[in-house]
């Protein structure tokens, strides 16, 4: 860990404008990935604005009916909100599949948008990797890729996002709000936050220089049998190897985010018909286009099967 | 005392200490966090500085320049030591690979230098201004490549008896199957570390260690100065499963350090380094053939099994077992190595027998099925009493039919279909499995000295290790019974060079002998009390903190008079592990269940039933056997050390990537200990448990999968991708 300097903000303005007056600056929040990453010297930052003390830690209704989600709103906090549990148990089951107890304590809705990749190249600062060290190369496409994309990477990087919140927020059309150094508030759907990663996977969103996420906002219930299942090799405290959100209505019309397979939770909204089909035709124009590799093709499978599983479940 | 006629009747059968189910007697401090790892020993020696490692970045090759200055320039930085300037390294006899590097490069992560600093912070950012110039070296990263070009190993000859290839090819049912098992990480919870102080040309060094006398003499050697000269303290271990047998980098850098800097200096490995670093049980290729009559009788067996090492390095031993757990008249085992540019294979936990049966045990599952017989069934027709290839020569004890039978009963085996993928509950399918276990009971001189004072306090002190399975307690039952004092009575002093040297802790052989050289001692003990107090010592009762002989009473501590007794023995082994084959016996049973669509398979039920000589603290032990049997779901389900085989090294060298189990994977667990007193192993006629409750509970996984679902995986871990190409077509 290199030295840093340290300030708490005292507004989310503040705090952004700070953050573009110094381009080593790191907002740190919970702190969950943040530190992890310095101590490996993964994510070197020379200034950091603790956001912890803004008031930005309410759950409150939307005029429109939905629910506006703070960005510091503790993971479980989020998970355990009656308001979620009832209009969005879909939100509250994918945070509590991720992480521990522990860490959800600590872990923020913000940063849990904003945690780093787990592709274990990212993690080991020897081996070449674009994301990290940009024009270094990618040693996963040769290498040990098990865990990671088998659609929506790039030549330059196929590493996955591997948060579950944001796979859940995804199918249920969560839109973040920001704030600008400038002051000016902006809103971005989740559809829109995360950059496909091309040759610059480095650049993970379309956040500006020291914009600050505010707040999560959820559009008013939609209803329907609301169902996050995560498939991994053990049973708890693991990352996806493949990830089903669904929010699936009695005529059959369904919402469907993918986790574990893509840089960002992965949605086809113009495939999303094809769900009334069955699981095998949804797969298919979902994951249309994939490029797996030799070691993690068995997601292709993988979710075909688990979609199949989720639907049945709605179904009954 | 020479152990080397039967054991007869001692005071240990009494079994009023010894054998009574008591809470660990150090488990108090532990959880008050008042027992000092060697990381936490902040107060044992002033001014500390604090080393962090350099690492390799390559698998193999030389390096050609280290740039320091940015590093020495850095804050706080008081020392960097590189094989350039270390002065002449030794190497320890048990190491393969050099601890410190240079300029030659041997594998990943090997250690390569350590910078010294005021604070770990300013040493970690130090080390980080280091710049490297290296020239790889292409090297061979593959075993299942490498294999073409193995060879015989020098440890081991094959082995063989009678016409197994004849035999195989004559058999009206052969089995003949290949199984991969691959490398496993020790993942002990804390981190080798060691504090290293110097005083003039004497070493002292805290650390974690397993076994204090190996480590102390590949120190001295290492370090080329008296053996004398060093002095090892390891109370605490957090964890080792094999991985600290042996001098690593933590304890050479600290030493290396602490003389650079001329101050006492604190080094761990970070969890990333720990999976390349140091050591880990090596991947296998293992071919295993079993001819049998249709009645299903054993005629030929043969096991041949491939590993990878460095160059000078050992195989990993996967075929012992079976030259001894089934019968047969025609027999064949072999060991193949290969040279492997990976980091150190060596000893974890029940090395050979653990991977070896996570073949075997399928293969026996392969072959009753072929046979149409029950798989318990299989195993007792083909049991043996005697060694195979030496029939005079006697198993001391053999329970494996009792284990078997006994354990079939209890998990309710009989509700098991034969036909596989019969049985489904919602999404579950459903299996059962078994699988025999066997690890054999080794045995090593191990010396203990006791202090006994006026109060009738008796202090044992000995270099023997407790890396969490309960040494101190049942030292202390030991010592307890042998002296007829309560437990309280006893305080037991652990893992100092000072004290004499025990069997460690290691191959499952340090219960047994451990506690066995403390009864030499105890002996030794109760002569020289009895004739201080005009005793007869044939004669003499010790109970009660008193020393009875016939109506004739006295208070144990008055025999120790002002200045107390020391006493120091140890017990030493004659050929009876010779004349009769020492083993260890298991039978292992598990339900499985696997998600018809996704193929994830999470355990129900397991029961290990074992056979073990005397068990001498059934709480311990059955916690040493649960922890294994824990350990056996990781390696059955999802242990694996992913090799890049392009860069030469272990890609998940973290928790977070290398999986263990969870509390949420491990279900019911029940433990049974068969009724066993075995007097051929020591006076105390005990044998190891901790190692065996691993072997053979992988295949029993394996198997309960294959019942379930109907599907046979051989290649370690039974992941889901190699199952969802066989799972239920979607309904």
């Amino acid at each position: 860990m290199k030295p840093f300097t340290y300030e708490r903000a005292g507004s989310p303005a503040a705090a952004a404008r700070a953050a573009a007056g110094n381009p080593g600056a790191r907002f740190i929040a919970g702190g969950t990935n943040l530190l992890d990453l310095m101590k490996l010297q993964i994510e070197a930052p020379a200034h950091l604005i603790d956001v912890n003390g803004l008031a930005l830690t309410a759950i409150e209704p939307t005029v429109e009916g939905g629910l506006r989600i703070g960005a510091l709103v503790r993971n479980t906090d989020l998970a355990a909100d009656a308001r979620v549990r009832r209009d969005y148990g879909l939100l509250s089951r994918a945070l509590l599949a991720g992480a521990s107890g522990q860490l959800r304590n600590k872990a923020t809705t913000a940063g849990n948008l904003l945690q780093r990749t787990r592709c274990p190249y990212f993690y080991d600062t020897n081996q070449p990797c674009n994301k990290r060290r940009p024009g270094s190369g990618c040693a996963a496409l040769q290498g040990f890729s098990r865990q990671l994309a088998v659609i929506g990477g790039s030549d330059a990087c196929i590493a996955t996002h591997p948060s579950d919140m944001a796979v859940a927020l995804r199918a249920l059309d969560a839109v973040v709000e920001t704030v600008r150094p400038d002051g000016a508030a902006r809103r971005i759907p989740l559809a829109e936050l995360y950059r496909a990663p091309g040759d610059t996977p480095h650049r993970e969103t379309m956040l500006e220089p020291g914009e600050l996420i505010t707040a999560v906002t959820l559009p008013p219930p939609v209803g329907g049998a609301q169902i996050y299942r995560k498939v991994r090799d053990r049973a708890s405290y693991a990352f996806a190897l493949v990830s089903v959100a669904a929010i699936v209505q009695r005529d059959g019309t369904a919402q469907v985010a993918l986790g574990g397979v893509a840089p960002r939770p992965w949605r086809v909204e113009a495939a999303e018909p094809a769900l009334r089909r069955g699981a095998g035709a949804a797969a298919a124009a979902i994951l249309a286009g994939a490029t797996p590799t030799h070691e993690n093709a068995f997601k292709l499978t993988l979710v075909e099967r688990t979609l199949h599983q989720v639907l049945a479940e709605a179904r009954s | 005392m020479k152990f080397d006629t039967p054991a007869t009747t001692n005071p240990i059968d009494q079994m009023k200490v010894v054998g009574q189910p008591l809470s660990r007697i150090e488990g108090p401090l532990k959880t008050a966090g008042r027992a000092p790892y060697a990381y936490e020993q902040h107060d044992v020696v002033p001014h500390q500085a604090y080393g962090h490692v350099l690492v390799a970045a390559i698998a193999k090759g030389r390096i050609r320049g280290m740039d320091l200055a940015a590093a020495r320039a850095a804050p706080g930085v008081l020392a960097i030591v590189t094989a350039a300037n270390a002065g002449a390294l030794g190497k320890g006899a048990m190491n393969t690979a050099r601890l410190l590097a240079g300029p030659e490069i041997e594998h990943y992560h090997q250690a390569i230098g350590v910078v010294v600093a005021e604070s770990f912070e300013q040493a970690r950012a130090a080390a980080a201004l280091v710049q490297v110039d290296y020239a790889e070296a292409p090297g061979a990263h593959d075993l299942a490549a490498a294999r073409a070009a193995a060879v015989v190993p020098r440890s081991r000859a094959d082995s063989t008896l009678g016409d197994f290839a004849g035999a195989f090819a004559a058999a009206p049912v052969q089995l003949d199957a290949t199984y991969t098992t691959p490398a496993h990480s020790h993942a002990m919870m804390e981190p080798h570390a060691s504090l290293a102080a110097w005083d003039g040309d004497s070493l002292v060094v805290w650390t974690s260690n397993q076994m204090i006398d190996w480590t102390v003499g590949d120190l001295a050697r290492t370090l080329a100065m008296p053996k004398e000269k060093v002095r090892l303290i390891s109370p605490f271990i957090g964890g080792g499963f094999g991985g600290k047998l042996f001098l690593r980098a933590d304890t050479l850098l600290a030493a290396l350090g602490a003389r650079a800097a001329r101050r006492p200096v604190k080094v761990a490995l970070t969890r990333p380094m720990i999976a390349n670093n140091t050591t880990h049980r090596p991947a296998t290729i293992q071919r295993i053939r079993i001819g049998a009559t249709p009645d299903g009788m054993i005629t030929a067996i043969g096991h041949e099994s491939w590993s990878g090492n460095l160059a000078g390095g050992k195989p990993e031993n996967a075929v012992e077992q079976t030259d001894l757990l089934y019968a047969g008249a025609h027999r064949l085992s072999a060991l193949r190595l290969a040279v492997v540019d990976l980091p150190e294979g060596n000893a974890m936990r029940a090395p050979g027998e653990a991977p070896g049966l996570m073949a075997l045990e399928i293969a026996m599952d392969e072959m009753a099925e072929k046979l149409g017989i029950d798989p318990v069934a299989f195993r007792v027709l083909n049991d043996t009493q005697v060694d195979p290839e030496q029939p005079a020569r006697r198993f001391s004890q053999r329970q494996l039919v009792e284990c078997l039978q006994q354990g079939a009963a209890r998990f309710g085996w009989e509700q098991r279909d034969p036909r596989p993928a019969q049985r489904r509950e919602g999404r579950w399918l459903i299996g059962l499995g078994v699988a025999a276990g066997l690890r054999n009971n080794l045995t090593m001189k191990s010396g203990a000295r006791l202090r006994l004072d006026r109060q009738g306090q008796v202090i044992v002190e000995t270099d023997m290790t407790d890396i969490g399975t309960g040494s101190y307690t049942i030292i202390a039952q030991t010592a307890a019974e042998m002296m007829g004092v309560g437990i309280d009575q006893v305080t037991v002093r652990l893992g100092d060079s000072r004290f004499p040297v025990s069997a460690g802790s290691g191959g499952q052989w340090g219960a047994n002998s451990a506690t066995a050289g403390v009864y030499a001692a105890c002996v030794k003990l109760r002569e020289t009390v009895a004739q201080r107090l005009g005793l007869d010592p044939a004669l003499a009762v010790f109970a009660d903190g008193q020393v009875r002989v016939g109506n004739r009473s006295l208070p144990l501590g008055q025999a120790a008079g002002a200045e107390g007794i020391v006493v120091e023995d140890s017990i030493e082994y004659g050929d009876l592990g010779r004349r009769y084959q020492q083993s260890t016996f298991a039978a292992h049973f598990v339900e499985a269940a696997v998600d018809s669509a996704t193929g994830e398979t999470r355990i129900r039920r397991m029961l290990a039933v074992c056979a073990a000589g005397r068990i001498l603290n059934p709480k311990t032990a059955r916690s040493q056997v649960i922890g294994a049997m824990t350990m056996g779901v990781g390696a059955a389900l999802m242990e694996e050390l992913a090799v890049d085989r392009q860069r030469g090294f272990f890609v998940n060298h973290d928790l977070a990537s290398y999986e263990v189990p969870v509390h949420a994977d491990i279900p019911h667990q029940e433990v049974i200990f068969l009724d066993e007193t075995d007097p051929m192993s020591s006076p105390m006629k005990a044998k190891g448990i901790g190692e065996l409750g691993l072997c053979g509970v992988a295949a029993a996984i394996a198997n309960a999968i294959h019942n379930a679902t109907g599907t046979r995986l051989r290649d370690y871990p039974l992941t889901l991708d190699k199952l969802i190409g066989h799972l239920p077509a979607l309904a």
